[in-house]
């Protein structure tokens, strides 16, 4: 499962990234094939070196536990998570994650899936929340290398993997789940290796992120991170954004659309020509979180149970459609791939640059 | 009345799509409806015959590049990269289009009903008797003609999905501009004009230019124009001829 040490001696093909999301508002659950095939229309965005999709609702019968999937080398590496795992938490359910043998997906690690509660006795950081907890005990496995947990939040699940989307779909027998946010990536990696912990989304608690771009800021953001104990270590920029979420929004309390103005902030001389309230609102926020700032092209879909947000960078060098269509909310690199699965919208625009949209349940 | 066909692109790669596409070509058809496109990239791609395409359905990124002289109308939006370095001929797409429209653009026209993306007419450029057009009846994003070296944008900021108060078009206006004209129906703050560039008032010539182009999209997705013309438009062009001559060599 280490990324492959010719990554960069594939044939070059023109292409970018393609994300795909959407969303019910009442919750009602939405197949598996629909973001499916709504990947299956950007295929030539990516390369085949990465798919993947997140789900939300999958879990109703144990919503109150974590749900941890690891990817690891081999079973040696799965006892050894194992182990670390049993030393924090209480493990109610250790399974296989049901996959399909598919022909494309060659030399998968191993999928092993938890349901856990974190210890009624801690053995180490009883001063945490639980979620720092949970989080402090990720970044433990993750760091010791040759098994990764990637996904780890309640009630949702990451699926991902070196392919197509259509074949970690396949692979990972996506059509056979209901969620009411689903997110999915498509990846052509250009400046880290195509493997499988870095294919997207990446996630951490509930947090999920899909990414079309690079954030040339990574270094930067993975510092600041770093002072906080956020440990990256999938090798891929677009981990800093799900640890940024969970930093900014969960522990310091911000809101989505401060959060968003964190990664995309005006320019300086936008924010000269402001009010003096938001001029000083913005200064602020650029002053005290200008290592937060994601510097290059993005398009990102980020989701948690309640949200879905799309965002684009302050000069929207991606692209980025939004519809809707009664409860639904769709957001996508490309409006073919939304009238692929919808063809009647009620509405659809482009956001602006650094605008997010953000759209919650109401259910 | 020529030879017509129709393809369905439903679930059809794009490959065999445009193989599809040359073949009726070559073999005589002079109108060609596409049913049922989603995403297929590259339609119309370096045509070099006056076919009139009727595309049903979001084409995808790329449509019309080098297209030189062939007709395409699009009962929809259409995505990214539409017209790249196109030479001749003509686009009417009946909804929105995304970013990069008409990239280095060399000639023909193309009509857009509603707003246009990020990077519009980037690059275009004229010479001699080849001077491309852009009409687009809604807002655009930023750095729309960013670095155009000629030809002209018509922006008229009317039916557009963006909200009221959005501005008509966005920062870093015309960056690098040095050739070519843009028409901007509507109110431009002075910040978002790029360097170099300034407003210039309208002339007798001017107006007939706006008028003829803006009454080609009228008539194409049933607009009136009188209502078009009666707004205000603000000229933008660079303020010296060669704005960027003593950038690397001086030369006075």
């Amino acid at each position: 499962m280490k990324a492959p040490s010719n990554f960069w001696n594939f044939e070059k093909d023109i292409s970018g990234c393609g994300v795909f999301g959407v969303i019910d508002k009442q919750k009602n659950l939405i197949n598996g094939t629909m973001p499916i095939n709504a990947m299956c229309t950007m295929h030539d965005r990516g390369n085949g070196l990465g798919g993947g999709f997140a789900a939300y609702g999958i879990y109703p019968d144990r919503a109150d536990e974590y749900a941890f999937h690891l990817m690891c080398d081999d079973q040696a590496a799965l006892d050894r998570a194992e182990n670390t795992i049993k030393e924090y938490f209480e493990i109610s359910v250790s399974e296989p994650i049901p996959t399909r043998k598919v022909l494309s997906v060659k030399n998968p690690p191993l999928m092993w899936r938890f349901f856990v509660t974190p210890k009624e006795r801690r053995p180490k950081w009883e001063e945490l929340s639980e979620q720092d907890y949970i989080v402090s005990v990720i970044m433990l496995i993750n760091q010791n290398g040759g098994a990764f947990v990637f996904s780890s939040g309640k009630n949702m699940g990451a699926f991902k993997g070196v392919g197509f989307p259509e074949d970690i779909a396949d692979f990972f027998r996506l059509d056979e789940y209901s969620a009411y946010i689903w997110t999915g990536h498509n990846r052509f990696p250009t400046n880290t290796p195509g493997w499988w912990g870095g294919a997207h989304p990446f996630t951490i608690l509930d947090w999920a992120i899909v990414h079309n771009g690079e954030i040339s800021s990574y270094g930067i953001n993975r510092r600041y991170l770093c002072q906080h104990d956020y440990l990256c270590t999938m090798m891929t920029d677009t981990e800093v954004v799900a640890y940024l979420l969970d930093l900014l929004i969960r522990k310091h309390g911000l809101s989505y659309e401060m959060a968003s103005k964190v990664f995309a902030p005006p320019f300086w001389d936008e924010i000269d020509r402001m009010g003096a309230e938001d001029r000083k609102v913005y200064e602020a926020l650029r002053m005290v979180y200008g290592s937060g700032c994601l510097n290059g092209p993005f398009a990102i879909l980020v989701t948690d149970p309640n949200t879905m947000m799309g965002l684009n960078d302050r000069a929207k060098l991606r692209p980025l459609v939004i519809a809707e269509k009664d409860s639904m909310v769709f957001m996508s690199s490309e409006e073919s791939s939304i009238r692929e699965v919808c063809p009647e919208l009620d509405r659809v625009w482009a956001p602006k640059a650094g605008e997010p949209v953000i759209v919650k349940v109401e259910a | 009345m020529g030879k017509k066909v129709t393809l369905d692109a439903d679930g059809v790669y794009y490959k065999q799509l445009n193989e599809q596409i040359r073949d009726a070509i070559r073999n005589g058809a002079e109108e060609i409806e596409l049913l049922n496109v989603r995403g297929q990239r590259y339609i119309g791609n370096a045509i070099d015959k006056p076919v009139k395409f009727l595309v049903h359905g979001v084409p995808g990124q790329d449509m019309a590049a080098f297209m030189r002289g062939a007709f395409i109308r699009v009962e929809g939006n259409a995505q990214d990269g539409v017209g790249n370095t196109m030479d001749d001929g003509e686009i009417e797409i009946n909804g929105m289009a995304g970013d990069v429209l008409g990239y280095a653009m060399r000639g023909g026209r193309i009509l857009v009903k509603q707003d246009v993306g990020y990077r519009v007419g980037i690059h275009m450029k004229a010479y001699m008797d080849k001077a491309p057009i852009i009409v687009a009846g809604g807002k655009a994003g930023d750095f729309l003609g960013e670095y155009m070296a000629g030809g002209a944008i018509i922006l008229l900021g009317m039916d557009s999905t963006m909200p009221e108060n959005a501005p008509i078009t966005g920062r870093s206006l015309g960056t690098g501009m040095h050739g070519g004209v843009m028409y901007i129906r509507g109110e431009v703050p002075e910040y978002q004009l790029g360097p170099g560039l300034s407003f210039h008032p309208l002339e007798e010539e001017d107006m007939a230019f706006i008028r003829t182009h803006v009454e080609a999209w009228a008539k194409a997705f049933g607009k009136d124009a009188e209502e078009a013309m009666k707004g205000t438009f603000r000229k933008v062009k660079p303020f010296s001829k060669r704005p960027y001559g003593n950038m690397y060599v001086g030369t006075n």
